[in-house]
């Protein structure tokens, strides 16, 4: 296998694996803050039923989200130290804000999961805020970092080298904002859906029960007014990269041709020799509309980049196409949702209504990868975006791939441990707790 | 400013060394102690584990934003050795937090427990290398050698696998002083001192190897030692706590925090010593000038976004630091 291949694949795998746990760190502290202080003001059991069980999941998903994050802080040298070497000091400033953010998380989950019984009630609740509140900065400090690649500032490049460095404007970068809510938002979406949908299928397999009811609710709270939110930040995202990367919008449109007004072009199978999208749903004027604001505005298409500097299309055009169907499908379940519970509850234990919420377990996760791709796999041939190119930036130590290998088996296997840990634990349920017990 | 950052980047690495020194070296003291002591193990770590990792990150954090071509060089030619400390790392963590939170008692906590052992056994081994490779001067910027000379002879000799084996027994050594205060009953705690008491020896018969594997490796460290008064010193002191350490092992009542207080004292000096044969190098080339601090630090307005970072930083996390040592690690509380 070709080392640069190698080593994308292995950054690929890498934060594929650590983004789910990065998701369900910054979103699951605030799901269960929200539980617990329903459970403090309610007095309810399966609230504090519902905290408990979510924080033994947590636990595991925690830890390992800590330890892929360590490989990843390693793994930005070990396979671009060209590109370390030089982003390093540009973009070290927000990595620092993420390594306190992250620190403090990890110390008030430790209050927060061993302190059941040392605290008073509201200060063990207020360590689950801390948690979720650092968490969700964390992850906005390392997306500023990743926007950077895509929209670098604060530094001029001459001679190979970076000078006149400015940490600050290279951390507010253009892109930082637009991509640090989607991404927090997706979090959201992600792992509220998942966690309804799971509780979702248990109440389908095996009853409903005020445990799972109550999990269900808590997570749809959540997951419904972010997947509502998300298109909106989706097209504040998708007006930015027109602006700011024409080449990564035209890949991902699957747009060859710059065109004037441009068609939308919805699925299809993206065709670089013919350089067309064939099988493809076309709205007039919708990409002019949808980038520029405008149904007759140009629209930049790849024939303006040299042949060197063209993303691959057809990953990127199937990845977003995947991406915006997941968002639009999870927004109609959070309206379906906010209606139902407002008009006709009783459609809230229909088994059509739980069935669907119950397909809807992977599909945020698997909208998050397909964002990640787009906007990874958008941006090449460049590391930095326009200063440096990922061949360059690769570690020249021959054979990658061993490593890749490696880092591939362990996540493969830990993602079986993981899976088959939940499953145990869901199956102990009703022993622990005494609201899965009570319809 | 640089000398701030410099003193923070020590202190990260000193607390990483304690902290997540304790924490693999749990691993290593229950592979000697057997079964029986999972319990108390998991009960003193469990709730500060991910915390005393997370000292690790900044390190390397601080590194990359303030000494790029330092953490550029170390990820290119320690490739190797850094990713089986990764692997390691995953393997550690994952092991344990399944162990502790896998509802279900059967079989698999075999596997857990062996993956958790022979990890925490592994991780301190190869951290020691790289820190053997950086100080050695095998390290080449030749990089039309072979494979061997440029990717693999750097850390694998014999300073470096004794530089390995030596952090793996102060690991275990710190591990064991901690988990003397951590133990549930008289028997245990003598079981602890008495595991402290060799590991202490084994630390330091294991720091004359180094010396001793130094010299046959052409690194001529004795000599440097002797021309730091400072090392010297510090080593002294540190020499001078062992006795007073095996005093209170030996104690009836063993004294918690004395014991702490010392243990940390000499992982604190040694380090001091060893800064100050180092200072300013950072890592020694076989065929080129030396990267140090000087040479291969960071512009200023990123060191000053570095240093407000780490100061405001530090504020927040310190007193939550302390905090979760307070609820868990101090009895009686």
């Amino acid at each position: 296998m070709d080392d640069l291949i190698a080593a994308r694949l292995q950054m690929g795998i890498s934060l594929g694996f650590h983004i789910i746990f990065a998701c369900i760190g910054m979103t699951m502290p605030v799901l269960m803050a929200f539980s617990e202080w329903r459970w403090l003001r309610t007095g309810k059991q399966a609230y504090l039923d519902n905290t408990k069980a979510w924080s033994k999941g947590v636990a595991i998903f925690f830890a390992v989200g800590a330890v892929s994050g360590t490989v990843l802080a390693f793994e930005l040298g070990l396979l671009w130290p060209q590109f370390m070497r030089h982003a390093g000091p540009i973009i070290g400033m927000p990595f620092s804000w993420e390594g306190t953010a992250f620190f403090i998380e990890a110390i008030a989950l430790g209050i927060f999961l061993y302190g059941w019984n040392r605290l008073n009630r509201w200060v063990h609740w207020a360590a689950g805020i801390v948690v979720g509140i650092s968490g969700i900065l964390s992850g906005i400090f390392v997306v500023a970092a990743n926007a950077w690649m895509n929209s670098p500032s604060g530094f001029t490049w001459a001679n190979g080298k970076a000078i006149n460095i400015d940490p600050v404007k290279a951390m507010f970068n253009d892109a930082w904002l637009s991509q640090s809510i989607h991404m927090v938002l997706a979090a959201f979406v992600s792992t509220a859906f998942a966690v309804a949908g799971v509780h979702a299928f248990l109440i389908i397999k095996k009853g409903a029960n005020k445990f799972h009811r109550h999990a269900v609710k808590t997570a749809l709270i959540f997951g419904s007014v972010a997947a509502i939110l998300q298109p909106l930040s989706g097209d504040f995202s998708a007006k930015d990269v027109a602006k700011r990367q024409p080449a990564k919008l035209a890949a991902l449109e699957g747009l060859y041709k710059t065109s004037k007004p441009a068609d939308l072009i919805i699925g299809g199978i993206p065709n670089d020799k013919e350089q067309k999208v064939n099988y493809a749903i076309r709205i007039p004027g919708g990409l002019s509309y949808l980038a520029k604001g405008d149904a007759s505005a140009e629209v930049t298409g790849l024939d303006k980049f040299a042949k060197e500097d063209r993303p691959p299309v057809i990953i990127t055009h199937i990845a977003f196409q995947l991406m915006v169907i997941i968002g639009f499908l999870l927004a109609l379940a959070a309206v379906l949702y906010i209606i139902f519970s407002l008009k006709w509850r009783q459609v809230l234990l229909k088994k059509w209504w739980l069935c669907f919420i119950a397909f809807t377990t992977p599909l945020g996760f698997i909208g998050v990868e397909a964002g990640w791709t787009v906007t990874e796999t958008g941006r090449q041939p460049w590391i930095i975006y326009g200063i440096m190119r990922t061949k360059d930036a690769v570690s020249t130590m021959p054979g990658l791939h061993y490593s890749f290998y490696a880092i591939t088996t362990v996540y493969i296997l830990l993602s079986f441990i993981i899976v088959w840990l939940m499953r145990r634990q869901i199956s102990t349920i009703k022993k622990y707790y005494p609201s899965a017990n009570n319809k | 400013m640089l000398s701030l950052i410099i003193i923070i980047l020590g202190t990260t690495f000193l607390l990483y060394t304690l902290l997540g020194g304790a924490d693999f070296g749990a691993g290593i003291v229950e592979t000697f102690a057997g079964k029986k002591e999972e319990g108390t193990i998991t009960t003193a770590m469990a709730p500060v584990w991910e915390a005393n990792h997370v000292w690790l990150i900044l390190a390397v954090v601080i590194l990359f934003t303030g000494f790029p071509q330092v953490y550029a060089l170390l990820s290119l030619v320690l490739h190797i050795p850094l990713m089986l400390v990764l692997l390691g790392i995953i393997f550690r963590g994952s092991a344990f937090i399944f162990r502790q939170y896998d509802v279900v008692q059967d079989n698999s906590h075999k596997y857990y427990t062996l993956l958790f052992r022979i990890s925490s056994f592994i991780t301190p081994v190869f951290l020691g290398m790289v820190l053997g490779a950086m100080v050695l001067g095998r390290i080449t910027l030749d990089h039309s050698k072979s494979f061997l000379e440029v990717f693999i002879f750097p850390w694998f000799n014999i300073f470096c696998i004794a530089m390995g084996i030596f952090s793996a027994s102060l690991f275990a050594y710190i591990s064991g002083i901690f988990l003397v205060g951590e133990a549930e009953n008289d028997v245990e705690r003598k079981m602890y001192a008495r595991f402290s008491k060799r590991a202490m020896l084994t630390t330091m018969l294991m720091g004359l190897l180094v010396f001793g594997a130094a010299y046959l490796n052409g690194h001529n460290l004795v000599k440097e030692f002797l021309q730091s008064v400072y090392s010297i010193v510090t080593v002294f002191l540190a020499t001078l706590l062992c006795p007073a350490i095996w005093h209170f092992l030996n104690k009836e009542k063993n004294k918690t925090l004395y014991l702490r207080v010392g243990v940390g004292m000499q992982v604190t000096l040694i380090l001091i010593g060893w800064f100050f044969i180092q200072f300013p190098v950072l890592i020694k080339i076989h065929d080129g000038e030396n990267l140090t601090f000087f040479n291969t630090q960071a512009p200023d307005a990123t060191l000053k976004q570095l240093l407000i970072a780490l100061i405001a930083g530090l504020i927040l996390i310190v007193p939550g630091f302390i905090y979760l040592f307070r609820i868990f690690k101090i009895r009686g509380s």
